[in-house]
């Protein structure tokens, strides 16, 4: 596939080139052996932490690996290091063959990007653990950290637009809109959200510049708009290249995507306040969370209704090809929790919601149902190509990962559910006197087979992402493994059965 | 009426440009003539993959 050249003067747009474009792949593949590893890393943090819920004994009696310090650091490996290295990878890889154009910086700023990002995790990664936070959610580093991931993404930013201004192809392809919105905003929201005085020149420690309700509106503007660009904006940017590439046709309706991406960016970046219902936040500025957040409902459905009726005509191939399956059944998730999102933003749904498992176990139908299902099929398709094979190790052991994760998933998320509305409806219940009628305590232990079922869950996960290793280990070695194929039509497999 | 406070009345009207501007947006989607560009565009990922450097 990598092979293929363009015919000598080919028609570009409006242009006629007579050259090779020739792709940088090497600081890809570095990206993908990143994603890959932190993913692991990630769901081994995030299923050791459930664990820790469900038997305390597990948080040792030390502070290095208690609760608190280990739950940012499950958070930020799998947003920010295996979310980050999969946006790098697909967004790098797909910019320079969408605009027909080797990446602007070349190898040698695309490997910088990449050393000064990951040192970037090792390093935000070790200050959780030794204690160092702001203690703000998905924005724990501190001052001097935000400082150093600020550069190193602003190079990101120069090398994508640099490569999308200098572009062969007249038209910017829609996962190139989206990649974009996610860069830029982004930085906006990280600067905006990281606007602290530290306390010494050579310490860590800083305070935020703004202070009370004001902070807590920054943060979550900050907060919900990491999810709605970062998870949401660059992970779409993935499915409008990798389904109609995998499924080897056209968007469905390439309008329709415009329509997406315009409503998603006029609506997302007003969500914030739904986090925040029922405090001091001013009540007219939860009611506009709220509406907003309902609203996004119509984007987010257009977008889902447009990656899956992509396969329209080819629906079989969800049957022959478990690489599709992943991208597809992500954009089924993705319209699942955004239909859930809504309905949580709510303030009356949001009463019974808000501070309990529910909440969780949303964040989880989204982070692993849709951004990590597409960032596998992503790197399915990527890895056989950026390694130069022609097809993967094994594709059963694909279907394997699948229905590993999904059972794992499934297990997550039914748990969080009947847990968090058990946990919202046991602390709003009151006696014929007046007064509540179960402590604190009472919820959790009602909570803990609920906390074993998550727990199962994740390993699940985990045990699917580890067939992945291997599947994609033999893979890159170049070794194929002998196995029943997928028959490609449901004719000859009539044929063959007969 | 100067320049200040004819921008601080028009600011006051935000909410409108902004929906204006969408307006505008969604009708350069939806215009008929622009099928065809949109349609070539839809293809650009399963053009030709070129080359690796």
């Amino acid at each position: 596939m990598t092979s293929a050249t363009l015919t000598s003067g080919a028609t570009l747009g409006s242009q006629r080139v007579s050259e090779d474009v020739r792709y940088h792949e090497d600081a890809i593949r570095l990206f993908v052996i990143a994603a890959v590893f932190w993913g692991v890393v990630g769901f081994l943090a995030g299923t050791f932490i459930a664990l820790q819920l469900a038997f305390p004994a597990l948080n040792l009696g030390l502070e290095w690996t208690s609760f608190g310090r280990l739950r940012p650091v499950h958070t930020s490996a799998v947003i920010f290091a295996f979310g980050g290295n999969v946006l790098f990878a697909t967004s790098l890889y797909s910019v320079q063959r969408t605009c027909r154009q080797h990446l602007f910086g070349g190898e040698g700023l695309a490997k910088f990007i990449f050393w000064n990002y990951n040192v970037f995790i090792v390093l935000a990664a070790l200050s959780y653990v030794l204690g160092y936070t702001q203690g703000k959610e998905y924005a724990e580093p501190e001052w001097i950290l935000d400082l150093y991931l600020t550069v190193t993404w602003v190079l990101y930013a120069v090398q994508f637009i640099g490569t999308v201004m200098t572009r062969r192809e007249s038209h910017i392809y829609v996962a190139n809109w989206f990649f974009m919105a996610f860069i830029l905003t982004v930085a906006i929201l990280h600067i905006g959200n990281n606007v602290n005085v530290p306390v010494s020149l050579f310490g860590m420690k800083s305070y935020t510049f703004v202070s009370g309700v004001q902070s807590a509106m920054v943060q979550w503007w900050y907060g919900h708009n990491a999810v709605g660009f970062f998870l949401t904006a660059g992970f779409l940017g993935i499915m409008y290249y990798f389904v109609p590439k995998r499924a080897e046709r056209p968007v469905y309706s390439y309008r329709l995507s415009i329509v997406h991406f315009w409503t998603l960016i006029f609506l997302y970046i007003w969500a914030g306040p739904h986090h925040l219902h029922y405090t001091s936040l001013p009540d007219w500025a939860q009611t506009l969370g709220m509406t907003f957040s309902v609203m996004l409902w119509m984007p987010s459905w257009g977008g889902m209704i447009n990656g899956i009726m992509t396969l329209s005509g080819a629906w079989d191939k969800l049957r022959t090809d478990p690489v599709l399956r992943f991208l597809v059944t992500s954009v089924a998730f993705y319209g699942m929790s955004t239909f859930e999102g809504p309905l949580m933003s709510v303030k009356p749904v949001n009463a019974l919601s808000h501070y309990t498992d529910w909440t969780v176990g949303h964040v989880h139908s989204g982070a692993l149902g849709w951004v990590a299902f597409v960032s596998f099929g992503a790197i399915y398709f990527l890895v056989p190509v950026l390694w130069k094979r022609s097809q993967l190790y094994s594709m059963r052991l694909v279907s394997y990962h699948f229905w590993t994760a999904t059972i794992g998933i499934v297990l997550y998320i039914t748990a969080m559910w009947v847990s968090g509305i058990m946990q919202g409806l046991m602390w709003r219940a009151y006696d014929n006197l007046g007064f509540l009628q179960y402590s604190f305590v009472e919820t959790v232990a009602a909570m803990h087979p609920f906390y074993v079922i998550r727990a199962m869950g994740g390993v699940l996960f985990l045990t699917g992402a580890l067939i992945m290793v291997y599947n994609l280990w033999r893979t890159a070695k170049g070794d194929v493994r002998i196995e029943k194929p997928y028959v490609t039509t449901p004719h000859k497999a009539t044929v063959g059965a007969a | 009426m100067d320049l200040d406070s004819i921008t601080v009345m028009l600011r006051s009207f935000w909410t409108v440009w902004l929906m204006l501007l969408l307006t505008g947006i969604l009708v350069y989607a939806m215009w008929p003539g622009n099928r065809r560009t949109f349609d070539d565009a839809a293809q650009i990922p399963l053009k030709d993959d070129g080359q690796e450097l």
